[in-house]
C-alpha cells in the first residue's frame, strides 16, 4: 500500500515552545486517517505544515509523492483542505467562490460549473448559489467549503473538525460525503476532537500529546491495547454457578450484577469461546453477551494523560 | 498543465485579480483613501491657491490621484485576508506567493489606471492640452505599478487589522505627497526639500 502522506522527524517552534516535536508518521492511499489530540497538543500545526500554509523548522512531508517545502504548488494541486472555520469569501456568492476555486486550481470553466453544480445540488445549496456567503448559517457554510476542497476532484483531503458546532443535519451530510467520497478512493486526513466520530470514520487514529505522536494504530487495537484486562458481560437463561464459570480458560474473575455476570479476561476471545462451550455443556443458553472494552475515550484520555501507550 | 508553469501561475494571478476587484474596490477605507482623499486635498488646496495655473493644479491632481488610488488598494488586501482566514485559504492553494502578491498588484494598479485617468479625462474637459500622451499614459501605468508594490509593502507588518495598515500607510502617504510637488512647486522649495522631493516616485510622476 503507497503512502499519500509520508512524515519525518516533522518540527515546528513558535519563539521557544515546540509545537510539533520530530513526529514521523504516514498515512495510507485511501484510509481515513484520524488526529486526535487535547487542545495545543499540534494537530492544527501539524496540518498547517502538511497543506503548505507553514513551513516546518526541520524533517520533512511527502504529500502525493511531493516534498511540500520544495514542490509546495504540486503537491497542492492533488489536495483539497475543510478548515475549521469557513474561509469562503463572505462578499462573494456560493457560486463565485467555486469559480474562483476553479480558476485558481486551473480547471476549464465549463468543467468547473459542471462540478460545481454537482456538489451544490449534493450539499443542497443549489437554490442559494447566487447568494453572499454572509448570509448563509454555519452549516451552509461549512458544506460550502467542503464543495471548495472538492471541486477540483483531489486524491487527498484534510479536515479540521469538519463537524464542530453543526446541526445533526448537516453533520450526516458531511459525515456520510465523507464515507462516500473514501469509497471511491479519497484519502482522508480527519483532525478531530470528536473521538466517538473518529472511531466511527477512521481506519487508523494517531495520538498527538504536547507536539508528540504517542499511540497510532487501528481504533478498536488502539482500545484493546491499552487495556489488557478485558470485561465481559453475559447472561443465561437459566442459574450458572459462579465456580464453574470461574474455572473457565481464560478468564481471571466473575463477578455477580444482578440477571448478569462480570468476567474479566485477559484474552476475551478465549473467554468467549469457552462461554460458549460452559452454555452448551450445561444445557443453558446465552441471552445477553457484551464485550466492554475501554472506549476510545478511554484509549485517548489514557493516552493524553502521560500513560504509557 | 503544468500547475507550477509561468503561464498557469500567470492565469492563477488574474483569477486573484479578479477576486480582488469584486470584493475590495467598494470597501470603505478603499474609497476614502483611495477617492475621497485625494479630490477633498484638491478641493482644498484649489480654494486655497487660487493663482495657481490651472494646468499645474490638474498635473498635481492627476499624481495625486495616481498615487492614492494605486496605493490604496493592495495595503488593504492582506490584512483583511488575514482577518477572514481567506489568506489561510490562499496559501493552501496551488499558487505561489508571487502569483497572490502579483494579481493584489495588478487588482491595485487597475483600480489607480482607472480613476486616473477620469482626471485626465478632466483636464482634457476643461481644455487643458494634452502634450506628451505618448508618454503619460505609459507613465501613468508605470507609475500605478511601482504605487501598487509600495502598497504591498506598506501591508508587510503582520496584523489582521486592517485599519492598522491604513493609518500606517497614511503616515507615509500624506509626508510624501507634500514633498513631491503637488502642493508647492519643486522649483520654489528649499534645498532640503528638494533632496527629499528628489527620492519620492511621485515626484516623477509629475515630472511626466
Amino acid at each position: 500500500m503507497q503512502d499519500a502522506i509520508e512524515v519525518q522527524d516533522l518540527t515546528k517552534k513558535f519563539g521557544t515552545t515546540i509545537a510539533v516535536d520530530h513526529i514521523s508518521f504516514s498515512v495510507h492511499e485511501g484510509e481515513i486517517f484520524g488526529f486526535l489530540g487535547p487542545n495545543g497538543a499540534g494537530k492544527t500545526t501539524t496540518t498547517r505544515m502538511l497543506t503548505g500554509v507553514i513551513p516546518p523548522d526541520a524533517g520533512f512531508a511527502l504529500v502525493l509523492g511531493h516534498d511540500i517545502r520544495h514542490s509546495p504548488v504540486l503537491a497542492k494541486q492533488g489536495f483539497g483542505v475543510v478548515p475549521e472555520t469557513s474561509n469562503a469569501y463572505a462578499d462573494l456568492t456560493a457560486w463565485q467562490n467555486l469559480m474562483l476555486m476553479g480558476d485558481l486550481y486551473g480547471l476549464p470553466r465549463v468543467r468547473a460549473a459542471q462540478r460545481a453544480s454537482d456538489l451544490l445540488a449534493t450539499l443542497g445549496l443549489l437554490e442559494r448559489k447566487d447568494q453572499k456567503v454572509q448570509a448563509y448559517s454555519k452549516g451552509m457554510k461549512q458544506r460550502l467549503i467542503l464543495a471548495m476542497a472538492l471541486l477540483h476532484e483531489p486524491g487527498l483531503l484534510f479536515l479540521d473538525e469538519p463537524t464542530g458546532g453543526l446541526d445533526v443535519q448537516s453533520t450526516q451530510m458531511i459525515l456520510s460525503m465523507l464515507r462516500d467520497l473514501n469509497r471511491a478512493g479519497t484519502t482522508i486526513l480527519l483532525t478531530t476532537h470528536n473521538i466517538e466520530e473518529a472511531n466511527r470514520l477512521c481506519h487508523r487514529v494517531g495520538i498527538i500529546r504536547n507536539g508528540k505522536m504517542v499511540a497510532i494504530d487501528a481504533p478498536e487495537r488502539l482500545k484493546a491495547a491499552i487495556d489488557r484486562v478485558h470485561r465481559i458481560e453475559v447472561s443465561f437463561d437459566r442459574e450458572v454457578p459462579g465456580d464453574a464459570l470461574a474455572g473457565l480458560t481464560g478468564v481471571i474473575s466473575v463477578n455477580r450484577t444482578g440477571d448478569k455476570w462480570q468476567i474479566t479476561a485477559e484474552d476475551p476471545d478465549a473467554a468467549i469461546r469457552s462461554l460458549v462451550m460452559c452454555g452448551m455443556q450445561n444445557g443453558v443458553a446465552i441471552v445477553t453477551l457484551n464485550t466492554l472494552a475501554p472506549s476510545l475515550d478511554e484509549a485517548f484520555l489514557r493516552l493524553t494523560q502521560g500513560e504509557d501507550s | 498543465m503544468n500547475p507550477a508553469g509561468y503561464s498557469e501561475q500567470m492565469r492563477r494571478a488574474w483569477a486573484i485579480t479578479r477576486k480582488d476587484i469584486r470584493i475590495y474596490y467598494l470597501k470603505g477605507p478603499v474609497l476614502i483613501f483611495g477617492v475621497f482623499m485625494p479630490v477633498f486635498l484638491f478641493l482644498a488646496f484649489l480654494m486655497g491657491s487660487r493663482q495657481l495655473p490651472l494646468a499645474f493644479l490638474i498635473s498635481g491632481l492627476v499624481g495625486m490621484t495616481l498615487f492614492f488610488t494605486a496605493t490604496a488598494v493592495s495595503p488593504a488586501i492582506f490584512p483583511w485576508e488575514g482577518q477572514a482566514k481567506t489568506l489561510e485559504r490562499l496559501a493552501s492553494c496551488p499558487i505561489t506567493i508571487e502569483a497572490v502578491v502579483l494579481g493584489d498588484m495588478m487588482a491595485s494598479t487597475i483600480f489607480g489606471v482607472a480613476i486616473t485617468l477620469v482626471t485626465v479625462a478632466i483636464g482634457l474637459g476643461l481644455g487643458l492640452p494634452l502634450l506628451y500622451g505618448i508618454i503619460l499614459f505609459p507613465a501613468i501605468l508605470l507609475a500605478a505599478c511601482c504605487f501598487s508594490a509600495i502598497g504591498m509593502l506598506l501591508a508587510v507588518p503582520p496584523t489582521n487589522v486592517p485599519s492598522n495598515i491604513m493609518m500606517l500607510s497614511s503616515l507615509l502617504k500624506f509626508p510624501l505627497v507634500f514633498i513631491s510637488g503637488i502642493f508647492v512647486p519643486l522649483e520654489q522649495m528649499p534645498p532640503w526639500g528638494l533632496a527629499l522631493a528628489f527620492c519620492s516616485l511621485t515626484s516623477r510622476v509629475l515630472g511626466t
